[in-house]
């Protein structure tokens, strides 16, 4: 079959930060007309390689030419002329800006040279429209819109260069079910434009569905490139992680009715999001919260973390109410609590400061003796975690942004396991990382239970939550609509109470 | 009309200024012995508009997410300067003008280069380059003098059909002239995009260095221009460090009380405008209700303090304790 002269072309590319390679030798093309997926775990090179490609880091060495052209791009701009554009995970967009401002930031509509703003609202409405998101007023502030919203008009925004090649980065992360089917429906529509496109994404079942080839990466080296199909899922999971994928999920110990319960919870309430919530955690236990995304899941972890104000209700750490003014008090409980964020670059790291500060942050009066800060002590707390977490760093006084996500994932988590918590909320914590770091992460929460931690554990992937849980709370409009265990707990039974599908609709 | 709720709450700090300005402005003129008549609105003007000058060149550092602690210096150094050359006859007298907006700009350009290629913070960059400004004024002006073309400066301090404040005139036209054409050029919205988030902005493609260069060089020129009208107030030319200071201080003032944002990405150089006349009816205030003018310090940091609550009366609202810190 004869192919059409590739729109990107990379010859023996390589990138090192300080020493360490994040991309060796590959050679990687893209044609136009077809849906490339970049698979790899994190650190993989993966977003490197995007990088290189939308002129926001230089390679350290090799070449790149653009339909044949040989190109050098010094800074994003540059690539978007050249018809390369990329839909960061990291949003691009401005918050104080409307939607309209934004879908056209760099070349809007002039109209005696200056910009036509009403020229400008129709261009924005008409590309909202074509994503089908006609519910977003043009002239809305970016940061009136939930997470959601905002990464459609990211997707909005790179439809608007006109690209020769769009690269979407995770840009389906923080989707809707529905916007998801918008965005195929998008995507499959300017492959038959003739436009190139480059996918990254976690979710394999995505790629099924869309791609028509992948190409995988391991260690910042190009593995393989095969057609959709022409590998098997546990082939191509195994060529990721280059060792053989023996047990996704460690094994369920059987329940002990008998531990005492850590975590009890009644009736609580919070402004529209939460309705009369109960529940209990053993010691010893792992309890799933699931269901649709934004159904009160992540309200009720910030809650018991004491991030939310007027919340009421009770809440008990090992039978002795608890007040949930702040997560300081949070920490200071019978039971210490952690929280694991979901987004790690907001709440969960200080990107700028260093690895081991970062580490030992929520637990540097332990290091305190008397007036004496104990330096040593901590130095050996935080390299004791960073084997134990086998998390990949060169130097511990490195900044954090320099690690990939997974291994900043890690970072969170040793720093919240340092504080030796008794009780675990997580939220959503392997979202957007590779399915190597998943498992070590799955084992880690068992081995965390089976030492007598009670853990909450918030997921959007069904899957995981009936390979980890002991039992699973399904909410559903700021309710607890159904628990499942046992045999009971299965995607199907999830997904019926997800989608409400028995239609009781509880009154308000 | 969803497009008016948009505009309206988009604008709801300068709106608040204008109201806050209009109250002020009533109180003072019901209470002046003569009422309001050209003369009186004119004093008022021509103080005014000093400020709102400076406030202006004030806004467009601080809307980048910048600050300029120099504007306050170039005011006075082209104080200092255009008693020197704004001399002579009309034709040399716009000549000298034109010299000493150019001197301004060129100043704020410097301001601009250094925190755009010198990657050094706006804050003490231009508290540096301020001191540097003032001893050039206080080079050409060791002590008060000098001259100002008088055809210039009545014309610029007196009404226009007898009624009208020149002053104000001066002040729209900018308005219309430079600022609105800033606004909406792509420039003007690349400055407000850096101050947003820069980050995002570098990788949308924004010119992010050009946008912060013209804001810099325009805060020089317009606070250039109210050097300049300063000195058809006064006729002369004086290196005051205290002056300087604090039309820097009430710059920044000016431009939190006129709803912009001192993170940055959010405001209008009108708000400032209006930020800088409360600031100023403060004063006539004292004036008409025969207070010490002692007493101008505390209530100017009264309506301030005000002014910045009642910004932050959102977070009153707020329910999950991490929007605090959004």
């Amino acid at each position: 079959m004869s192919q059409p002269a590739p729109i990107l072309e990379m010859k023996h590319v390589s990138k090192s930060y300080g020493g360490i390679a994040a991309l060796s030798e590959v050679d990687f093309v893209a044609y136009p007309g077809e849906i490339h997926a970049i698979l790899g775990e994190n650190g993989a090179g993966k977003s490197t390689l995007i990088k290189i490609a939308a002129g926001v880091t230089d390679p350290s060495e090799g070449e790149l030419y653009v339909e044949g052209k040989r190109v050098d791009f010094r800074n994003p701009t540059e690539a978007m002329a050249a018809g390369v554009v990329c839909v960061f995970q990291e949003l691009s967009l401005l918050p104080d800006m409307t939607v309209a401002d934004n879908l056209s930031i760099v070349s809007p509509p002039m109209r005696a040279g200056l910009i036509d703003a009403r020229a400008q609202r129709e261009r924005a409405r008409e590309l909202l429209a074509m994503i089908g998101c006609d519910d977003i007023h043009p002239l809305e502030l970016v940061r009136n819109l939930p997470l959601s919203r905002r990464q459609m008009v990211e997707i909005a925004k790179a439809l608007a260069k006109r690209p020769k090649l769009l690269i979407l980065d995770e840009a389906t992360s923080a989707l809707t079910a529905a916007d998801v089917e918008r965005v195929y429906a998008i995507i499959r529509k300017l492959r038959s434009e003739g436009v190139g496109i480059l996918y990254v994404s976690h979710r394999m079942h995505e790629i099924t569905a869309l791609a028509d080839c992948a190409t995988v990466f391991r260690n910042g080296r190009k593995i393989e490139t095969f057609g959709i199909g022409e590998r098997s899922m546990d082939a191509i999971v195994q060529m990721m992680i280059g060792r053989e994928l023996t047990h996704h999920y460690p094994e369920k110990p059987a329940a002990d009715l008998s531990a005492p319960v850590a975590l009890s919870v009644r009736n609580l309430s919070w402004a529209e999001q939460l309705r009369d919530i109960s529940l209990d955690v053993r010691k010893g236990e792992i309890v799933g919260l699931g269901g649709l995304d934004g159904q009160g899941q992540r309200s009720l972890l910030f809650a018991l973390f004491g991030v939310l104000k007027g919340v009421s209700g009770t809440v008990e750490v090992l039978g002795k109410q608890q007040r949930l003014s702040s997560p300081r008090a949070a920490l200071r409980a019978g039971l210490p609590l952690a929280l694991i964020p979901e987004d790690r670059k907001t709440e969960g790291l200080m990107l700028p400061m260093n690895i081991r500060d970062n580490i030992s942050l929520a637990s540097l009066s332990r290091f305190q003796k008397g007036l004496r800060f104990d330096r040593s002590a901590e130095h050996a707390a935080v390299e004791q975690m960073i084997r134990s977490l086998k998390i990949k760093v060169s130097d511990l006084a490195a900044a954090v942004s320099t690690l990939s996500g997974g291994n900043q994932q890690k970072v969170v988590l040793a720093k919240w396991l340092m504080t030796g918590p008794g009780i675990i909320l997580l939220n959503d914590p392997t979202r957007g990382i590779d399915v190597g770091t998943k498992q070590e992460i799955y084992k880690l929460l068992r081995d965390l239970a089976d030492s007598g931690v009670a853990i909450l554990y918030y997921s959007t992937d069904y899957a995981e939550l009936i390979g980890c849980c002991d039992r699973v709370l399904v909410m559903y409009g700021g309710r607890i609509a159904r628990e499942l265990f046992g045999r009971d707990l299965n995607e199907r039974n999830i997904i019926e109470t997800a989608l409400n599908v028995n239609g009781k609709e509880q009154a308000a | 009309m969803s497009n008016l709720r948009h505009h309206i709450s988009h604008n709801a700090g300068l709106l608040g200024a204008i109201a806050l300005f209009i109250l002020m402005f009533t109180i003072y003129t019901s209470n002046h012995p003569v009422g309001l008549n050209a003369a009186v609105a004119a004093t008022a003007a021509n103080k005014a508009v000093l400020l709102a000058l400076v406030a202006m060149a004030q806004t467009l550092p601080v809307l980048t997410r910048g600050l300029d602690l120099s504007v306050g210096m170039i005011f006075i150094l082209a104080n200092c300067l255009a008693s020197a050359i704004v001399v002579g006859t009309l034709g040399e007298g716009l000549l000298g003008a034109v010299a000493v907006l150019a001197v301004g700009a060129a100043a704020g350009f410097l301001n601009g280069a250094i925190v755009v290629w010198g990657r050094l913070q706006p804050i003490i960059t231009t508290l540096a380059t301020g001191a540097i400004f003032y001893g050039i004024a206080l080079y050409i002006r060791p002590g008060p003098g000098g001259d100002v073309q008088s055809d210039l400066a009545d014309f610029a301090t007196g009404q226009l059909f007898g009624v009208i404040p020149t002053a104000l005139v001066v002040l729209l036209a900018v308005v219309v002239l430079v600022w609105l054409p800033y606004r909406s050029s792509v420039l003007g919205r690349a400055a407000y995009a850096v101050g947003s988030n820069e980050q995002a902005a570098y990788m949308s493609g924004v010119p992010v260095q050009r946008a912060k260069l013209l804001a810099y060089t325009l805060a020089g020129f317009l606070a250039a221009l109210g050097g300049l009208m300063l000195t058809f107030n006064t006729y002369s030319g004086e290196a005051s460090a205290p002056i300087a200071g604090s039309y820097t201080l009430n710059s920044i003032a000016s431009v939190v009380i006129g709803g912009t944002s001192l993170f940055g990405g959010w405001g209008s150089a009108i708000g400032s405008i209006f930020g800088a006349f409360v600031l100023r009816t403060i004063e006539d205030l004292l004036f008409v209700f025969n207070l010490d003018p002692l007493w101008q310090p505390l209530f100017q940091g009264v309506v301030l303090l005000a002014a910045v609550s009642l910004g932050a009366i959102r977070v009153l609202r707020i329910r999950n304790r991490l929007e605090l810190f959004a």
